[in-house]
């Protein structure tokens, strides 16, 4: 191995540097000649897009990918990892989003996994568990070692996965969306971890989407974009509008505009497209009604797991209800599969897009289709020339990236993914879509796009059910909200009547004076 | 040239091509192919006749597993299947009529249909697992074929019948025919229509394809009779080959063979993606195999580990791991020595090689786990 010693440096001498890193997949140059750099004692976040190179970058970084060119150098040795194994050696560790760790075992057993004290008897658990309570400690972190990992919240999970990688000795933590799923409360925990970490002179990269996070946590950024460097900042000389900006490479007031177009009347005089009467099903929702007229957008709010998800499963087929019925356009429906609801021109795209939306191993292009092509049935295939007509068509509306049909859809990032999702059902021509949270987890550009997608197509008439979890979003397109709780509906809002804080006052208490 | 090497059928076919290479080594005769009062004889020819039963029961095969399933009752089938044919025929006065055997044969492949609709019910319409769901007929089906039987190797004598794997149209064995019109029957249904990919969309991910509106169960279904009907086929010219319907022989171990053929033919026992042109190819090279024991005169007590070690290395030629790993190890040697003038990598990889010491790491492997 090839030792670079590096000329006498100051004290912020990078720990971390990567030079000309470029890994190609094939069909897409994933990076493109990218120079990292990481510095011990500081929080560095990587800024971008879905699809910019993040996750790439840190795969590169892990020993996940091989790169195909370019230099990583670790304390000032030059690395090549051929595995996850040999950046852990290298003192490189990574805490994901989905902690990878065993839930089954002890909080002990995992802190130590592979690091156990010995002694002539083998493992010495006395001595696990101690020096295990002493790794956790150091993150102010009191639990009982011998407790099941999976006994405790994601939160605690990942401060376990964090005081692991401090028994390897990690001089560079990399937290990949650390904080997706943990409340206020639980993210000034971890953050106060983060500190006194980086206080002790270890390097964290931390990736996240929550803007509000990175500036709260980090020293410097590093953007990139469509697989190139954009450039290394400091975070308090890089105003937020203009990270954005780096971020996405064009003025986002494109939000804003949207707004606009979701304050038109709707005529609710005529026959609703879709109308539940108290359709429920025991123990996961209580029965409840909604209407959704011609050219609306009819907003879902509340908190995960108060019913949103279940209330539409129901109505589309998905799930079977138990009691109440549908009727599109005024004729009774018997909704009992998802064929059903697509034979009436109804369309529902999952919040879970890996599980039940794409299908990775076939190309964007057979995506798109799927939905027709389930339509017409397995005899008539829809020609190619065909086919082309149509994935043109959608990956131009939705700006698909890379606009490549024949790319696989597993290689897309998440609001790429999420596009190729909603051209699917767009396809099928649907009078209703039902969109479940169709905006988690994917960048601002991604957002607008399928935002702007929604509401200019609402406006042509299209018929819409938007779930999110981002109230904003939901005021700025519905015009009216159905508001759950607690798997029941507990009311309906006209969204020009409310702004925000009103409606999160309604989730969380439920003021019935301001029902619509 | 890299498109080539890229293609997801090159590896398979270079395994076949070795295989046919080392025969011909060893037995120059192994590719001539002679005519004898207009049939056509030869190792060749042999491999095509004998590969039918295989060819058709992989055929299926590929489709189930393409599924996310498995059929391990194709064997089973093929007992039933010979059977029932010829306790038909047996029972018929006139066995040498054609249309008795025509009888016969429908109705053989009609049970096979039968028995790989129930397969399907218990899976696509119980949810038991696939491996469960056809060990039931896998361990029964041998019983059934020995009650039709009635517990006995039925033997007969039927000139119709026994052309269906003995005989020869235009020098070629009548049985080749049969297995090029199913592969024609397989690929034109799968691949002219839109059941080839719909049956790939529930093979990767079946809750996706659901909420697509796509008719999982039914193609699920379809799949599993496909592989009975074909397997009751492949009894037919088992028990042709014979002339004697072997509850306990008929299809021995051909579940396995074909699981083999179709891996080797590059589709995932992870369900998805599948390809009938794979399938093919990875039944050639198991017949092409078989046929070497047979030649090289390997002992019957050694020809299983002589077929397993065979079977290693032709997975290890199409192993992803194994290309990164020997790609890697050619650039650590190029690199090495990288000093050396011109262009020409085997020259270069020569003096390398020559020239490394242990030095030449395997750090250098490029692992990418995606």
């Amino acid at each position: 191995m090839v030792i670079e010693q590096e000329p006498a440096g100051t004290e912020d001498r990078p720990i971390v540097e990567m030079h000309g890193i470029t890994i190609r997949f094939p069909g897409v140059l994933a990076l493109d000649d990218v120079d990292f750099v990481l510095r011990p004692g500081e929080v560095h976040s990587l800024m971008g897009e879905n699809g910019a190179g993040k996750s790439t970058l840190i795969k590169a970084l892990t020993g996940v990918y091989a790169i195909d060119n370019g230099s990583i150098t670790v304390a000032g040795e030059s690395r090549i990892f051929a595995g996850t194994a040999d950046a852990q050696a290298a003192g490189i560790s990574t805490v994901y989003q989905e902690v990878n760790l065993c839930a089954n075992l002890s909080v002990g057993e995992n802190v130590m996994l592979g690091h156990e004290p010995r002694n002539r008897r083998g493992i010495d658990w006395k001595v696990v568990h101690r020096e295990a309570a002493r790794h956790l400690e150091h993150l102010g972190l009191r639990i009982d070692t011998r407790s099941t990992l999976s006994s405790h919240s994601i939160a605690i999970q990942q401060m376990v996965a964090i005081s692991r990688a401090m028994v390897l000795d990690a001089r560079v933590l990399i937290l990949d969306e650390p904080t997706s799923s943990l409340d206020r409360g639980e993210v000034e925990q971890l953050f106060a971890v983060i500190r006194d970490l980086r206080d002790r002179g270890v390097a964290v990269l931390f990736v996240s989407h929550f803007l509000d996070q990175v500036y709260e946590i980090s020293d410097r950024v590093t953007v990139l974009r469509n697989g190139k460097l954009i450039g290394e900042y400091l975070v308090k000389d890089l105003p937020r509008g203009e990270l954005v900006t780096k971020m996405i490479g064009r003025e986002l007031d494109e939000l804003d505009a949207i707004s606009t177009k979701a304050d038109r009347a709707i005529d609710r005089t005529a026959t609703p497209v879709l109308r539940a009467k108290g359709i429920g099903r025991r123990g996961v929702l209580e029965p409840a009604d909604v209407d959704v007229y011609d050219g609306e957008v009819v907003g879902i709010a509340g908190l995960l797991g108060s019913g949103r998800t279940e209330l539409v499963r129901l109505i589309y087929g998905a799930d079977r209800p138990d009691s109440g019925h549908v009727e599109v356009n005024g004729q009774p429906a018997k909704l009992t599969s998802p064929r059903h609801a697509i034979d009436k021109r109804i369309a529902f795209s999952s919040e879970n897009r890996h599980e039940e939306g794409v299908v990775a191993d076939l190309t964007v292009a057979e995506n798109i289709v799927l939905g027709i092509q389930a339509r017409r049935g397995w005899r008539r295939r829809i020609r190619r020339s065909e086919q082309q007509v149509v994935v043109d068509n959608y990956i131009k509306a939705l700006d698909v990236r890379p606009a490549n049909p024949d790319q696989l859809a597993g290689n897309l990032s998440g609001g790429n993914q999420q596009k190729v999702l909603l051209a699917r059902w767009l396809a099928t021509a649907p009078r209703l879509i039902v969109l479940d949270e169709p905006t988690r987890g994917i960048d601002v550009g991604a957002k607008a796009d399928i935002q702007r997608k929604v509401a200019e197509l609402s406006e042509q008439g299209l018929s819409a059910i938007f779930i999110s979890s981002e109230l904003e979003e939901v005021l700025r397109l519905a015009q009216r909200v159905i508001v759950m709780r607690d798997r029941r509906k507990i009311g309906e809002l006209d969204s020009r009547e409310v702004d925000l804080d009103a409606l999160i006052d309604y989730i969380a208490v439920g003021r019935e004076g301001n029902a619509a | 040239m890299k498109n080539l090497v890229t293609h997801r059928l090159f590896w398979p076919l270079v395994a076949l091509i070795a295989l046919i290479t080392i025969n011909t080594a060893t037995r120059p005769s192994f590719l001539s192919v002679t005519m004898r009062e207009g049939q056509l004889y030869g190792s060749i020819i042999d491999i095509l006749r004998n590969s039918a039963p295989l060819m058709l029961v992989a055929l299926g095969m590929t489709l189930v597993i393409a599924t996310r399933g498995i059929d391990l009752s194709v064997g089973a089938t093929m007992a039933v299947s010979g059977a029932v044919a010829l306790t038909i025929i047996d029972a018929s006065p006139t066995p040498h009529e054609p249309s008795v055997v025509a009888l016969a044969i429908v109705v053989a492949v009609l049970v096979s249909l039968v028995l790989g609709t129930w397969n399907g019910f218990l899976v696509s319409v119980l949810g038991i697992q696939p491996i469960i769901a056809t060990l039931v007929l896998m361990l029964a089906g041998r019983g059934i074929a020995l009650l039709i039987t009635g517990g006995f190797i039925t033997t007969v004598n039927s000139d119709p019948y026994k052309f269906m794997a003995q005989g020869y149209i235009l020098g070629f064995p009548f049985a080749f025919y049969v297995s090029i019109v199913a592969i024609a029957v397989v690929a034109l249904v799968e691949r002219r229509t839109a059941l080839g990919v719909l049956t790939e969309a529930v093979g990767i991910n079946p809750k996706a394809s659901h909420l697509a509106g796509v008719r999982s169960r039914g193609i699920t279904w379809g799949a599993y009779i496909a592989s009975g009907a074909l397997a009751g086929i492949a009894g037919i010219l088992y028990s042709s080959n014979i002339m004697a319907a072997d509850a306990n022989a008929a299809g021995l171990y051909i579940e396995l063979y074909a699981i083999l053929a179709v891996v080797l033919g590059g589709t995932s026992l992870m369900g998805g993606k599948f390809s009938i042109a794979g399938t093919v190819i990875g039944v050639f090279t198991i017949q092409t195999l078989i046929s070497t024991i047979t030649f090289l005169g390997v002992p019957p007590a050694a020809s299983p580990v002589f077929m397993a070690t065979a079977v290693i290395i032709v997975v290890l030629i199409q192993s992803r791991r194994v290309h990164r790993a020997a790609r890697s190890l050619i650039r650590s040697l190029r690199s090495l020595g990288g000093s050396a003038a011109g262009d020409d990598a085997s020259v270069r990889t020569a003096q390398a090689g020559s020239g490394s010491s242990g030095d030449a790491s395997a750090r250098d492997e490029k692992v990418t786990s995606r």
